[in-house]
């Protein structure tokens, strides 16, 4: 009878032990340094922000200069109006350009589309401010959140496109194929097959687009223009978290840079909030083993 | 029921490639047909052309008369949609759909043609699970787990069930067998000559011995020709061509 023999193997040299150790070390540590900055702005904000955090604070609206107290609740309330209006343009439009990127842009005006996303993600903040001012804002006369979301959802587009269309491509055509093959139109396929399958990564891209322009305050120094009071008609100017945080902290009253602070680590907090919701929302709805 | 495939001078193109040349071939209803040859010879094209699929794919063409019961697949008419939806196709590789469950797999096909009444779709979900033979072991889990979940084997008997639930007239199934292990390989081939009641099965292979277990009928494809094409026993057994010869007692290909 044969049995067969092990290979015979030498031991591991010291050399290679060394290597392998060093190098499993080196990753470990480039990704403790990847949370290092996020951690260090965290706790930053944590200190300097908690001190002016109340339930006023997020309550009342601003108090005049002078008077303590008073709080964000209209910019924290306003940046919210102002992003939904911004997600409500940014995520189908920038959905619906990925649909056609993937599955119908293998062409040259596909190739203009793509590079026109990708320069658009490079157009500094200031300019698609300065874009909705003169598309919206002169027009109407006035400012308003709308014209805010108008700028956001504007910069949420080709984050949203490209992401959109880098998922939708790595979906393998055999799931392409067994949907036309069941006699299901190409429509149909796209949006309930393809988009399905490609979702998570979608709602990633989404995210990633979401919380970039949460922060952004640029685009709306003269879009939404701020308010120091309530304002819920989108019509009107109104007030958003970063634009109150970049008033307050270039003031020149201590209670006001206090307040910039706390603004700083709700907006933060409300953005990190908002793109966990989302994700335990979808994994929620996660068969097992998909 | 089945129906019959009358094939009459079809060609293909892959761009400038002509990839099939002039085919004719009938194929009866209810019984199982294999189509056999070498890598390239044109029999995964052979079969995506009775279906419409060869030209999703970009700069593919067929041209050719196709009748497929009273359906003429090329005619000016014809809607490829419509086509797809009467002629079933099961691939090579499993492709259930990933996010989606068990249930929502088989049920696919109906729902997105806009089918709507709940009692028949789950008759016709276990009705096509049963036929398929993976009933009994996906029951518990039909809307639990991810179609994706199961083994590989399943998985591509999930295909089937999925094919079967939009009731077609004839089922293709490009080597549905080649992925997989060999016990799964027999129960697929099981099913095969079940489904031959209810469909008319065309099924490519490059394992002759499937095609012999299996099949009735057996053509042999050889660079885009159809070089012979009988009763699966003469071309094993005693083939009318040299090249069929070659081929089947193992000289080439």
């Amino acid at each position: 009878m044969h049995s067969i023999a092990a290979p015979a193997t030498k031991p591991l040299s010291l050399g290679r032990k060394l290597v392998n150790h060093g190098a499993t070390a080196f990753a470990i540590l480039t990704a403790m340094l990847v949370l290092v900055p996020l951690m260090a702005i965290f706790v930053y904000l944590l200190i300097k922000g908690v001190g002016a955090l109340n339930w006023a604070f997020l309550t009342q609206t601003p108090k005049p200069v002078g008077e303590a107290g008073g709080g964000m609740a209209n910019a924290i309330v306003g940046s919210g109006v102002i992003l939904a209006i911004a997600s409500l343009i940014g995520i189908p439009l920038g959905i619906g350009s990925g649909i056609y990127l993937a599955e119908y842009g293998r062409n040259r005006f596909g190739d203009i589309v793509r590079f026109t996303a990708d320069v658009l993600n490079g157009v500094p903040s200031i300019v698609i401010g300065i874009a909705a001012y003169s598309l919206v804002v002169v027009p109407q006369k006035h400012f308003s959140a709308f014209s805010g979301g108008v700028a956001l959802g504007i910069m949420m587009i080709p984050t949203v496109a490209r992401a959109t269309e880098e998922m939708l491509l790595m979906v393998p055509n055999a799931v392409r194929e067994a949907a036309f093959g069941l006699g299901i139109p190409k429509w149909r396929t796209t949006l309930s097959i393809t988009l399905r399958t490609a979702s998570a990564g979608v709602i990633t891209g989404c995210m990633l687009a979401f919380a970039r322009v949460a922060g952004e305050t640029a685009p709306l120094l003269f879009t939404a223009f701020g308010n120091q009071f309530w304002n819920l008609n989108p019509n009107q100017p109104t007030a958003a978290l970063p634009l109150q945080i970049f008033v307050y902290a270039i003031s020149p009253f201590d209670e006001w840079h206090k307040q910039a602070w706390a603004g700083a680590l709700i907006l933060i907090i409300l953005i990190v909030g908002a793109v966990a919701a989302v994700r335990v929302t979808v994994s929620r709805g996660r068969l097992k083993g998909a | 029921m089945g129906v019959a495939i009358e094939v009459r001078e079809l060609n293909a193109w892959y761009g400038k490639n002509l990839a099939l040349k002039s085919i004719d071939m009938k194929v009866p209803a209810n019984h199982v047909t294999a189509v056999i040859g070498p890598s390239g010879c044109g029999k995964s094209t052979f079969v995506r052309c009775l279906n419409r699929m060869h030209e999703t794919i970009p700069e593919a063409r067929a041209e050719g008369d196709v009748k497929v019961g009273e359906m003429d697949v090329y005619g000016g008419g014809s809607d490829p949609v419509e086509v797809r939806r009467r002629i079933g196709m099961v691939f090579q590789k499993p492709n259930p759909f990933p996010t989606m469950s068990i249930y929502g797999n088989v049920a696919a096909g109906l729902k997105l043609n806009g089918f709507r009444n709940r009692k028949q779709m789950d008759e016709l979900v276990e009705r096509s699970l049963r036929l398929a033979a993976l009933w009994d072991e996906v029951k518990d889990n039909l809307h639990k787990k991810s179609g994706a979940s199961l083994s590989g084997g399943q998985q591509q008997r999930l295909c089937i069930a999925r094919a079967l639930a939009v009731e077609p007239e004839v089922l293709l199934m490009d080597e549905p067998a080649s992925a997989l292990d060999p016990i799964s390989t027999s129960k697929i081939e099981e099913l095969i000559f079940q489904l031959k009641q209810h469909y008319t099965v065309v099924i490519v292979t490059h394992n002759m011995q499937q095609a012999a277990r299996v099949a009735e009928l057996t053509g042999f494809f050889l660079m885009g020709s159809l070089i012979e094409y009988d009763k699966t026993e003469k071309i094993f057994t005693n083939p009318a061509d040299k090249r069929t010869e070659d081929y089947v007692t193992g000289r080439f290909g």
